[in-house]
């Protein structure tokens, strides 16, 4: 493989910049949640490739990724639920009228 | 230029232009259908990477569980979705001008480290990576604890997410 180390990480610099973009501009709280899965992504693609490129007969990088796959899933399946909460009783999913414990 | 970078240009590509569209898009099942894309460039990625086992994983947890539960969330909460006003923030100008900070600062950083071109290191003839990460994840020497705390926290997870979506009568 004659792709170098820098390729991927620049890469995933720029999507998890992408997301963090997501995050901060977009009113809908499930758009935020979106833009947190592609900075997941980019956080991954960065694990696999220092284990491919550093040591692969170590298996930490893939171990940590399977953690972040895991921490994903957790938080997909409760930021949604809390939305589909907060929908229901607020009829709303703006992240900003949901504003009833702001001071 | 050998195959394997035409091919991961053409994904970075992919991957870049589906980000892109899911951060600005204004119908949010738009949004998450560029999401699977986008996943699914990161899946060839592994793939390149000589990393089966993610491949698979993405596939199935992150565009068969994930983003069809994304879809799921914005067909439960339709009325919202119709699109009314704009979907980004008035100052969202200054969001996409951290965001550029954010990308050249991590590119300055990356460009002045020493060994960053370097070439992928050789998988050794004979190893299973599969089999070496089963074996990691359930041995006490390496990473059952962490793997244990994972399971854990799906349970919780699992539990938090009925109790906060179930309708109480």
């Amino acid at each position: 493989m004659s792709i170098p180390l820098s390729w991927f990480l620049i890469l995933s610099a720029a999507l998890f910049s992408i997301g963090f973009f997501g995050v901060l501009a977009r009113k809908n709280a499930i758009a935020i949640l979106l833009g947190i899965e592609l900075m997941l992504n980019a956080v991954n693609i960065n694990l696999v490739a220092f284990w491919r490129y550093l040591d692969p007969a170590k298996m930490a990088g893939q171990v940590f990724a399977i953690i972040v796959f895991a921490v994903a899933a957790a938080e997909v399946a409760v930021g949604l639920a809390l939305i589909v909460s907060v929908y229901r009783r607020r009829q709303t999913v703006v992240a900003d009228e949901v504003d009833l414990m702001k001071w | 230029m050998t195959p394997d970078q035409i091919i991961f240009i053409l994904t970075a590509a992919l991957i870049i232009s589906s980000a892109l569209m899911v951060v600005t898009t204004r119908n949010l099942i738009h949004a998450a259908l560029w999401l699977v894309a986008a996943l699914f460039g990161v899946a060839i990625l592994y793939a390149v990477l000589n990393a089966g086992f993610f491949v698979v994983v993405q596939v199935v947890v992150y565009i068969g569980a994930i983003a069809i539960l994304f879809i799921f969330a914005v067909m439960l909460t339709r009325r919202e979705m119709r699109d009314r006003g704009p979907q980004l923030r008035k100052n969202w100008w200054l969001a996409a001008l951290l965001g550029m900070l954010a990308f050249s600062g991590l590119a300055f950083l990356l460009i002045n480290q020493a060994d960053i071109n370097r070439s992928a290191a050789v998988i050794p003839a004979g190893l299973d990576t599969l089999g070496a990460l089963g074996a990691a994840l359930v041995s006490p020497d390496l990473y059952l604890l962490p793997f244990e705390v994972a399971s854990i926290l799906l349970l919780a997870a699992l539990i938090g997410a009925v109790y906060l979506a179930a309708t109480r009568k």
